[in-house]
């Protein structure tokens, strides 16, 4: 035994508490704990769900008979537009997120997520974005022509006012905050893990938050890119949609269901990991078939983004294309199956599952999701599709799968960590009454909307006639709506009276086999006193013992050191602690930027350009300066993490967490540029109009030094880390880096202001925007560029010290292939344009 | 479909109730047979099927070329009425006349935003897209009236689009076509 002064779990308790919590009072505003924004982003989901719910009722009372219409048509399709868009944006995402915030490093075995300030930033985004739409409703502004926008409806022909503005700018906003969560949790999940726990060693839930993140990762920036487009054509008049000049409706379709069919799972799969959290608790057992499972999550996230077509049945694709979506839309089914066979096994192999509360919500996910399952099958095959498409069997259909697959285990998982939350157990005496109302009034509406469907009924009309014969089914839909909307006041009554007079729980209510449950319940802000190693697959563990061993600090970092936050970076794969990462304390830069962004929105909002683009550059560095005190003025070598374990510092390791969000950053970027180039190739190849009267002839002479421009700030910023490393002269290649970008940025608006008539033609527009999108690009490099050398400058960087400036190489690369590619875009689509394919066109 | 549905619901529920009741009965075909089995091998099977039929059924809805092309109605959409045009050159507006019994094809055209072409009594429905023509191939099987609507969301007016189609035995169409021929002449 080596000698070791063991620290009592009281002071230590008190030593990190001091450092790590949040102050009440205004400080409150300044949190980063996950604990703390975690929970701000489930309740303000369900404040949007609620509202969300109250714009449901209204339109069931509008339809529950032909003659009880009490809105027109304008206010009523802002009702079902902002209905669908607030579940989707502001509830179902930001839900799970919170969710995923809060319980995230308490499964992994970490103190707190990779980038805390950026979670609370995230959520500034949310609450934001997402008021900006609800005071456009309380305006009578909202958004209104259908939660997917179609154009041209959305554009500015056919809806002139401010809604869809609102819509574009408001929830581009809130999706901008989603990426930036998924890269959180993908950083946090890859590498903030306790030591030894490897990849196959996570607990379920982590594989499911990190495939979804993925997902997300990938599956918003066409929607974001979309969005941008629409709001460029109804903002300047550069057409990407509209079909009179070369643009194309369908464009819009498929960028956005590119980002929404992928999203339908996007918010079943973390559901579905909280079923998989659940399930081995009460049936007693371990998850059945982890492997299977875990390739069966992958396997939906590869199908989801080869059948958003699925959507677009109805606009006239060739039938063998229809085929091979609706195969892939069947498929689906096949990795979902697994999932749920493995629950039932899971189930009967525990002998003797044990019945309560969350149990009886998942049997409702299980009667609700199956059926809407089934439906989504009939829906894939292409024949029944064309028949039921756009008819409330769909919006049954997508009410089943999402009610069932999302707001019932949801509903579930709050009854299970409701004892984490507040310590407090949960009993029975209101939440059986809830479920059963909201079962029944769910299956009531519902189930009678497939044959209201089949027998006619379109989605999104206002009034009906009496003589087609709805009317019966209409009304009793309303009324279960109404039944519904009880069970959801009882529920929120019930968690009320939990949270405020529940008695007290003891550690571990339900006898739980995970992580998170190894702590004090409410959790403390540093979640564990010391970091565990995991030696056995995460979802076996003794919470009960290990809690205590942790909070007496017999683990990793059970120590309070010169007041860092700390945890420990491990390998992605193995789980082998690599370094000591040192997270950035409270501070009010979040919300001061959330503050920025948010005044950014509004001056576009409110069309004032030129303001936007001072605010842009407060945004821009407000952002910059969270990096101000981070990292040390002085090289400090290897440090003592605890159980004789020593580790270099992060800003020291080779390959930190923000090495990492940047590349995934790049990931999300690189998927909205493809996206950009797809739109062009697109509109040439389907868009009416072609080919354009003019055609955008970008100047060879400049491009040819934009090229070597943005090759020689890639170039420069290489050298600038090797002469970081080999103490070199920084500041010269900083100097360059930062001088060659600048004029890439400047010769590539150059060449897009060269362009002729961009409002002309959507050839002329997607030119320009691919070459205004490098020049973006160029611009932030030469920002990047000036930043390492404001950290130079105050001496926080040296040959080990070099992570700010191997970051910003990754962004200079980046920037260079990107540039490149643009500038041969730009020359393809002028050469596609003149030389127009003719066998092509129908 | 239907039924298939309802069986497949029936069966995966009893077996979540079993394993909550009588785990042993799963618990004895083992965990790795149940996901295999339930999970795996019989979906797929049913899918295939399903698959293959409903390209089957598609091929035969879709409007392939062919030696003797149907009647072909042209139709324009627009916020928030039905234009229809026959080959003859006459228009009709919110009311479209059709012979019964055979196929006829729909060019579906928009003047403004996106509408959705449907008929329910009839069959699918597609969308008119402009730029764009589609072709949608339906067939009244006995003569009499039928509604049609707009299935996708154009604006304000989108549950006030109504038409009425009316199929006739192809001698009362053809009379009345070229009726209407000989009156405008």
């Amino acid at each position: 035994m080596k000698a070791r002064q063991k620290p009592e779990p009281i002071r230590l308790h008190k030593e990190l508490s001091a450092i790590w919590e949040t102050p009440p009072g205004i400080a409150q505003l300044s949190a980063v704990n996950h604990t703390i924004v975690g929970k701000r982003f489930i309740l303000t989901a369900f404040v949007f769900f609620a509202i969300g719910g109250l714009l449901a009722m209204l339109i069931r009372v509008q339809l529950a008979t032909s003659s009880t219409a009490f809105v027109g048509p304008e206010r009523y399709s802002q009702f079902f537009t902002m209905h669908g868009t607030v579940m989707m944006f502001l509830f179902a995402i930001p839900l799970f997120e919170g969710f995923a915030m809060y319980l995230l490093p308490k499964i992994l075995g970490a103190r707190d997520l990779a980038f805390p300030r950026l979670s609370a930033y995230g959520f500034w985004c949310y609450l934001f974005g997402g008021s900006i739409l609800i005071v456009a409703l309380l305006l009578g502004v909202a958004p209104e022509s259908g939660w997917f926008m179609y154009t041209p409806l959305s554009s500015s022909v056919y809806s002139p006012g401010i809604n869809n503005d609102i819509w574009l700018l408001g929830i581009t906003f809130v999706e901008i905050s989603a990426v930036s969560a998924a890269i959180e949790i993908i950083v946090t999940i890859l590498r903030l893990r306790a030591p030894g726990m490897s990849l196959e060693r996570m607990p379920i839930m982590a594989w499911y938050l990190l495939i979804t993140a993925l997902m997300m990762l990938f599956g918003f920036p066409p929607l974001i890119l979309g969005s941008i487009l629409l709001e460029l054509e109804r903002a300047f008049g550069l057409p990407f949609f509209d079909p009179v000049r070369g643009g194309d409706s369908l464009l819009w379709q498929h960028l956005f269901w590119l980002f929404g069919h992928p999203e339908v799972y996007i918010i079943f799969l973390p559901a579905a990991g909280a079923i998989s959290m659940m399930i081995p608790t009460f049936a007693r057992h371990e998850l059945v078939g982890y492997t299977a499972v875990v390739v069966a999550v992958v396997a939906v996230a590869f199908l989801s983004f080869g059948l958003w077509v699925h959507h677009m049945f109805t606009v006239g694709i060739p039938h063998l294309a229809l085929a091979f979506f609706s195969a892939a839309s069947g498929l689906v089914a096949i990795p979902t199956g697994v999932q749920i066979f493995a629950w039932i096994a899971t189930l009967a192999e525990g002998r003797r599952p044990r019945w309560d509360v969350p149990m009886l919500y998942l049997g409702g996910f299980l009667f609700i999701f199956v059926l809407g399952g089934l439906t989504g099958v009939m829906l894939a095959m292409v024949p029944f599709n064309w028949q039921a498409h756009d008819t409330h069997f769909v919006v049954a259909h997508l009410h089943y799968v999402l009610v069932g697959g999302f707001v019932f285990p949801m509903m579930a998982a709050t009854y299970y960590w409701l004892p984490h939350f507040t310590g407090r157990v949960s009993d029975h005496k209101l939440s059986v009454p809830a479920f059963w109302l909201i079962f029944g009034g769910f299956n009531l509406t519902f189930f009678l909307m497939h044959l209201t469907g089949l027998r006619g009924m379109p989605r999104r009309v206002d009034v009906y006639p009496a003589e087609a014969g709805w009317d019966w089914l209409n009304l009793l839909s309303s009324v279960g709506g109404f039944v519904m909307a009880a069970g959801f006041a009882l529920f929120v009554v019930d968690l009320v009276l939990q949270v405020r007079f529940g008695t007290a729980a003891p550690r571990n209510p339900w006898g739980a086999r995970t992580l998170e449950w190894a702590m004090p319940t409410p959790p403390p802000a540093y979640a564990f006193a010391s970091l565990p190693h995991i030696d056995d697959r995460a979802d076996r563990l003794d919470p009960d013992t290990l809690g205590a061993e942790l909070s007496s600090g017999d683990g990793y970092l059970g120590h309070a050191r010169n007041g860092w936050m700390e945890t420990l970076g491990v390998d992605m794969a193995t789980g082998a602690p690599s370094e000591i990462v040192i997270l950035p304390n409270r501070t009010f830069k979040p919300l001061i930027s959330g503050v920025l962004t948010l005044f950014f929105v509004l001056c576009l909002l409110f069309k004032f350009y030129w303001l936007s683009l001072v605010v842009l550059a407060l945004v821009f560095a407000s952002l910059l300066a969270w990096s101000h005190g981070m990292g040390a003025r002085r090289d400090c070598e290897e440090l003592a993490a605890g159980n004789g374990l020593v580790l270099p510092l992060h800003w020291q390791a080779e390959r930190p967490p923000s090495w990492w969000a940047m590349v995934l950053a790049c990931a999300a970027d690189a998927t909205m540029f493809a996206s950009l180039l797809f739109g062009g190739l697109f509109l040439w190849l389907v868009a009416p109009q072609w080919p354009p009267a003019l055609v955008a002839r970008p100047s060879v002479v400049l491009a040819l030094f934009a090229a070597l421009m943005i090759g020689a700030a890639a170039v420069s910023g290489r050298l600038a880390v090797r002469a970081l490393q080999e103490r070199g002269p920084v500041p010269l290649w900083l100097g360059l880096v930062g001088a060659t970008q600048l004029a890439a940025a400047f010769l590539f608006l150059l060449m897009a202001a060269q362009i002729p008539a961009p409002t002309s033609h959507a050839h002329q527009a997607t030119s320009l925007a691919i070459l205004v999108y490098a020049a973006i690009h160029a611009g932030i490099g030469a920002i990047f560029a000036m930043h390492g050398f404001w950290r130079w400058h105050g001496g926080y960087l040296s040959a080990l010290r070099s992570l700010d400036l191997r970051i910003a190489r990754i962004w200079h690369d980046y920037a260079a292939v990107t540039g490149l590619v643009s500038l041969a875009a730009t020359f393809l689509l002028a050469f596609l344009a003149s030389a127009p394919a003719e066998g092509a066109r129908p | 479909m239907f039924f298939g549905a309802a069986l497949i619901f029936v069966v995966v529920l009893a077996l979540g109730a079993l394993a909550m009741l009588r785990p042993r009965a799963i618990a004895s075909l083992g965990p790795k047979r149940t996901i295999l089995w339930g999970g795996l091998i019989v979906p797929s099977l049913i899918l295939t099927m399903l698959v293959i039929a409903a390209f089957a059924l598609g091929e035969r809805l879709l409007a392939a070329p062919r030696p003797d092309m149907p009647l072909r109605i042209e139709v324009t959409a627009r916020q928030w009425v039905w234009d229809f045009r026959y080959p003859d050159g006459s228009v009709t507006s919110g009311h479209v006349r059709m012979p019964a019994g055979e196929d006829v094809d729909f060019v579906l055209e928009s003047a403004d935003v996106i509408h959705g072409f449907w008929i329910p009594r009839l069959g699918g429905k597609l969308d008119a897209i402009p730029g764009h023509r589609n072709v949608i191939r339906l067939r009244a099987d006995r003569p009499g009236t039928y509604g049609g609507v707009c299935a996708e969301y154009c604006g304000s007016g989108h549950a006030v689009m109504p038409f009425t189609v009316e199929a006739l035995p192809r001698a009362e169409f053809d009379a009345l076509s070229s009726g209407l021929a000989e009156a405008r002449r």
